[in-house]
Order: C-alpha cells, then structure tokens, then sequence
C-alpha cells in the first residue's frame, strides 16, 4: 500500500484496505422483484428496483442519496445492508468483497456496517427496555452482559439521553426524536465504522430534526463514521452531505460533490428536483411546476433513458440508447446532452440551461 | 344554486373566537386547542403552521365537527359564513359539509371510497348538494378532473383510487372537495405524503384553483417552504395557541416571537456544513397538564420570570402582525433579561 507517511496518524487501526480504500464500493447492483398473479401464481413481470446502480463511498464521507419514492434508494440501502438478497452485482466493503468465501463473512459486514430506518417505532422491540435493546447487538456478538449493559448506558449518555432516567424506559414511552435517538445508539453499538441512514429524520418535526442532525454530526467526528444518508428532503441532504447520489427510477442519473451537484446540476432530472424545492422567502413562489406528471412505473420503465417521458429535452437518442454515467473528473451525470458524441442536438453544451 | 353568491366580500368568512378543544378520557384530558381566535376574509389563503401536537389539524376538524362528539369538548364559537358551527344540527352540518366547507386530507386513500369510482364520487356529491341527474353528475365530474389537470380524464373517471397514482389522487381529492365550489377550503397537509418535484405541481394547481374560484383555504402544514408558496396569511401554532398571526412576508421574513425564530432557525435550508444548526431546546409541553403563562417560556432563551406568570395575549406588532409574547419587540435587550433571570 503506498500510504503517505503524513496521512499515517489518521489511519484507523480497523482499517483493511488502508485511508484511500473506499469504505464501501457498490458495483453494477440489480434487484428485480417478480410480480406473480394468475391462479398459479406465476411471474407475470419484474419490478426493476435497482438496476445497475454503481458507486463508491470514502472513508469518512457522508454520501447523500436523494430521489422520489419509488426511486430505489431503499432497495440499495437493504441490499448494500444484505437484508434483501440482490440478483447480482458486487459489494466491496474496505476492499473486502462481501458474501465470498475470500472476502468478509456477513457477520463482520453487520458489525462493521448498521442502519437506523425512519420508523423509530417498529424498529425497536416493544417489549425490551431500551437500554436492553441496545445491548442485544454487543450480547449476541459476545459481550458479557454487564459489559454491554455498560456499554448501552454509555451510548444513551453520547446520545444525549441521559441513562438513569431513560434506560429502563420501553419505546412508547419516548418520543419520536428520542426513539430515533435510541435507534442511533443502538447502530453504534457494535462500534460499525459506516451507518446508512434510510430517512432517519424524516418523521421528525422540524425543531427535533435539527437536533437529530446535529447528533450525527458529533458522532460522525467522535467515533470517525462514515455515512450514506438516503433523504428526500434536498435541503437536509445539502446540509449533511460532501457528495450526493441522484437516483431514478432505480439507476444513477448523476453524482458528484455537493456543491456542484446544487450550484452546477447537469441532469435534467436533478435541475427539476432542485427548482422544485420551496423557498422560504414568499417572494420567490414557484408559479410553473417546473417540470410536470410523476415518475412512471418501474415495471415497465421506458426504453432508452428512463427520464426521457418527463425530460423537456428529449429526443430519438434518448429512446433508443441508455446514457452511461461519464464525465470528467468527480461529478458524472447520465445523460446524452452531457456526453457529446451521443448524437442529441444539445450534446456537448456544458450548461443545458 | 351558488353558495359563493351568499358569501359578503367585506367582512370576514370566517370568525373563531376563543375556540377551545378539550379530548376526555377516563385517565386524562387533553386540553388540544387553548383559545384560539383568527378572521378569514372571502377569497384569502391562511396557512397554519405548526409541529405535531399543536392543535393544527384539531382546530381543521373543530371547523368542520369531524371530532368525535361523545370524547369531545369544544368551546368557544365559530362561524363561517351564516352558519354558527356549533349550534347545527347533524342535518344541517351535512348540507354544508361538501358545499360550502369542504376538507382535503395529507392521505387521499383513506378520504376516497375504494370501491366507487372516482367519477361516481365527484358525481354523488354534486347530486347531493345541487339535486341534479347522474348524467350531469357525471358531466361535472369530467369538468372537474379536467379543470384539476387529469390527464386522460375520460379514461380517470371509470378509474378506482387503487389504480391512481399518488399525485392523481391527490388531485381526484381536490376535484370532489371542489365539485360544489365551496367558499372555504380546509387543507390538512395534503402535499406533506407527496414527492417534491409532485408536491409544487399540487401546490400550484390549489393556488390557481383557488383564485379561479374565489374559494378561502385554510391550510394546515409543518413546513414554512409550502406556507411561503401558498399563504396570505400565517399563524403559526405552539401548544395549542397561536403565537404569531400575520400577512406572510411579515411572519417569515420579519418574525416576531420567538417560536417562530427558532423554527425558522432551526429549518434546514442552506445552512452551513459542518456548523450545528441552532435547534429549540426542550420539547412541547405535555398538553394533559394545565400550563401556566407562556407554553413556550421553558424552552425559549429570551423568557424572564414575567412570563411564567400568566398566557400572555397578542400584541399588534405592526399593520395586522400579532404576536403573543410580553417581550416581542425588546427580544434582543438581552442585558435586562440577565439581570432578572
């Protein structure tokens, strides 16, 4: 490994690969969910949720995946999480591919790698104190049991939920924002180097939103995490990420740093999703939708590029070939006016408008 | 017949005064609305904001006696248009519900029959209200789902909600609720469950709905973006009281109380990376617990012990601004507040 002799001290002692070994390398991932009907229950058709989605995520970064629902950016947290299995396509966490025989057990993957969901509800146990629910994951991974009951009072206390008053309490003693916070902990506590948050503030009200995000931000420095922070929510993603993912209809229309993705949005689809968000400023309405209709259904999603129902700009190229993810540098978007040999008469032209 | 003509342009459509809703239970009574008083003019769209638990969406289904009667007590008087809301008879209420008030909810498939068509609902609803044929019933309906921008609305209409897509039956929702061109509009967060880049489309179809028709909307959410898209005016809810009442440029760009400070501070948008955003310590009061003073007072950085003392009533800060707070105005003396606290 040529590792810097300057960059040795923030060298995590956990690390495989080394500081410029992606943390997680998501390559070509598919998962196509089949539709049965008929009286015997044959497939009659696929829902393609994620269909070759490719990315990779640096230690220490927090990568932000925005796109509507239906977008399959769930689908790749619970595949990345292998909570689903995926059709195909490779994971490669800290250099390590997942799920071979040469590569790191899903055990290890779990351990290194945790997940807080947007129901803070359903995703606790109803019948465990929260204390208890913490310390299940270190217990199951061999802890004694005073060991991780400290442990889990330790973690309630980073979490800003003080342990002598909370830690005996069951979830629907707590709030929404507390539980999210129990949630939080509870991911922590087999010390995971990477969290994916799937809409973790979501069902929050705005006031305990801030103060969830602010918390994921001091964890993300004290204990050195990384994260993929799935939202809809465009100005909480601006706010957390250092680079963002654009997802639709289950591919990757663009990805590049935050700013550039927010100051500079090359994808038609990712201008429309930010001229969609709502200032807070009632001299700026929106009075044109700026762009019209909903995503189409993925069971038949269209021919070519996926967008082009709704794309202002579309043309004979778009239906006949699929746009690769390309351009220069760190910020790559799919789409045929990006790549200047498409053949798409607005091809080459660096800013669409 | 044209309920809209009944409707006086120069004074207010609506009037509550002092509305209080109080759910019992044997364990606990939860005091959900504590005083609330707003006018509405004909033609004008007033967002209500708030976070959960603050009586927003109670004092919607209090307009409209949608709360259950028998765990329910309301105080105080409402008025929309002639009718004294509180004072009808069931009858009565079933003859304005849907013609002169009409209500769109955050879930349109919980609000929509599954098993009627979305044309067989616009159109009972017009034989309901205007005792009119199914044909013209029917007629109407396609009116509607083309003035609501369905596509394909002939194809739509023989469509049940299952078949429709989020945004669609949002708007299928939005053509029943306006079928009988009602003067008052109740919206109770109906773009919060859609998509952003489906949410502006709503957004901009109720405003244009709105001003073709002449309707008044009272329009509950949690997000200052959509009352900043769609509002005349604002009052903005906490613990079951308005703190601040306003035209909506006054309330978003010039807030005066401090809730309304620290929700827009603590609203994420184009904050700086890396920098906390400044969050409202504490959490909302619990509302089974009478609260004296200010509800706001424990978690609000500017309260001296004055406020503790009693609720304090709104204080005009400029042209139709009100904010209930003893120290609006003076919020930044923060010298004098050291001192007393």
């Amino acid at each position: 490994m040529s590792t810097n002799l300057s960059l040795a001290p923030q060298t995590d002692p956990r690390d495989r690969g080394g500081r410029h070994q992606p943390m997680l390398i998501v390559r070509n991932l598919k998962k196509y969910f089949p539709i049965r009907g008929g009286t015997l229950q044959r497939k009659v058709g696929h829902v393609q949720a994620v269909d070759g989605v490719s990315f990779s995520v640096r230690k220490g970064e927090t990568l932000g995946v925005v796109g509507e629902s239906g977008c399959g950016k769930s689908t790749v947290a619970r595949l990345i999480m292998n909570l689903i299995p995926r059709d195909s396509g490779e994971l490669i966490f800290d250099g390590d591919p997942v799920g071979l025989e040469q590569g790191i057990s899903l055990r290890d993957l779990r351990r290194n790698m945790q997940m807080v969901f947007q129901d803070s509800y359903s995703s606790l146990n109803p019948r465990l104190p929260i204390q208890d629910s913490i310390a299940y994951g270190p217990r199951v991974h061999g802890a004694s049991r005073t060991d991780a009951k400290k442990m889990a009072r330790d973690l309630l206390d980073k979490v800003g939920l003080r342990p002598e008053l909370y830690g005996a309490r069951y979830p629907h003693e707590l709030s929404g924002g507390q539980k999210q916070r129990v949630n939080i902990a509870r991911a922590l506590a087999l010390s995971p180097r990477m969290l994916i948050l799937d809409e973790a503030v979501s069902a929050l009200d705005k006031s305990v939103e801030a103060h969830v995000l602010n918390l994921l931000g001091y964890l993300k420095r004290h204990f050195d995490l990384t994260y993929l922070f799935i939202s809809h929510d465009l100005s909480v993603v601006q706010y957390i990420s250092d680079r963002v993912l654009v997802m639709y209809l289950g591919q990757v229309v663009e990805i590049g740093p935050v700013d550039s993705i927010y100051d500079r949005p090359r994808h038609p689809y990712s201008q429309a999703l930010l001229e969609s968000r709502l200032a807070m400023d009632p001299g700026e309405r929106i009075e044109e939708a700026p762009i019209t209709g909903e995503p189409p259904n993925p069971i038949n999603p269209p021919s070519g590029c996926r967008f082009r129902t709704r794309c202002p700009f579309a043309e004979t190229i778009c239906e006949r070939a699929v746009p690769q993810l390309s351009g220069e540098g760190v910020h790559q978007v799919a789409c045929h006016m990006a790549d200047s040999s498409s053949g798409h008469t607005k091809a080459g032209m660096t800013a669409v408008h | 017949m044209k309920p809209g003509a009944k409707v006086n342009r120069s004074e207010p459509l609506v009037e509550v005064r002092d509305l209080t809703v109080k759910f019992v239970s044997r364990e606990s009574t939860v005091q959900a609305v504590n005083g609330v008083s707003f006018d509405l003019m004909p033609g004008e769209v007033l967002c209500v904001i708030g976070e959960s638990g603050s009586g927003k969406s109670v004092t919607m289904r209090a307009l409209m006696r949608l709360l259950p009667a028998k765990r329910t007590k309301i105080g105080g008087s409402m008025r929309v248009g002639p009718h004294d809301i509180l004072s009808l008879s069931e009858h009565a209420l079933r003859d304005i519900r849907g013609s002169q008030i009409s209500m769109i909810f955050q879930e349109p498939m919980t609000a929509l029959d599954p098993v009627y068509t979305i044309g067989d609902q616009i159109a009972e609803t017009v034989m309901r209200h205007e005792g009119c044929s199914k044909e013209d019933g029917l007629a109407r309906a396609l009116e509607l789902l083309q003035l609501v921008k369905v596509p394909s609305p002939e194809r739509r209409l023989k469509n049940y909600p299952h078949e429709l897509s989020g945004g669609l039956r949002q708007r299928a929702m939005i053509a029943v609720a306006i079928s009988c061109r009602p003067s008052l509009l109740l919206a109770d967060e109906p773009t919060t469950a859609l998509d952003a880049t489906v949410q502006i489309q709503v957004l901009v179809l109720l405003r244009k709905l709105q001003q073709e028709l002449g309707m008044a909307v009272i329009f509950v959410t949690h997000d200052m973006g959509v009352a900043a898209q769609i509002a005349d005016k604002v009052a903005v809810m906490y613990a079951g009281r308005i703190v601040e009442y306003g035209k909506v440029s006054d309330v978003l760009l010039r807030p005066s109380h401090p809730y309304t400070l620290g929700m827009l501070a603590s609203t994420v948008h184009g904050q700086a990376r890396g920098r906390d955003i400044e969050a409202i310590p504490g959490s909302p009061p619990d509302l089974r617990r009478p609260i004296v003073g200010c509800s706001f007072a424990p978690r609000c950085k500017y309260a001296v012990p004055a406020c503790l003392t009693a609720m304090p009533a709104p204080v005009e800060i400029g042209a139709g601004q009100y904010a209930a707070c003893i120290r609006t105005g003076h919020l930044d003396d923060k010298v004098e507040a050291a001192a007393i606290a």
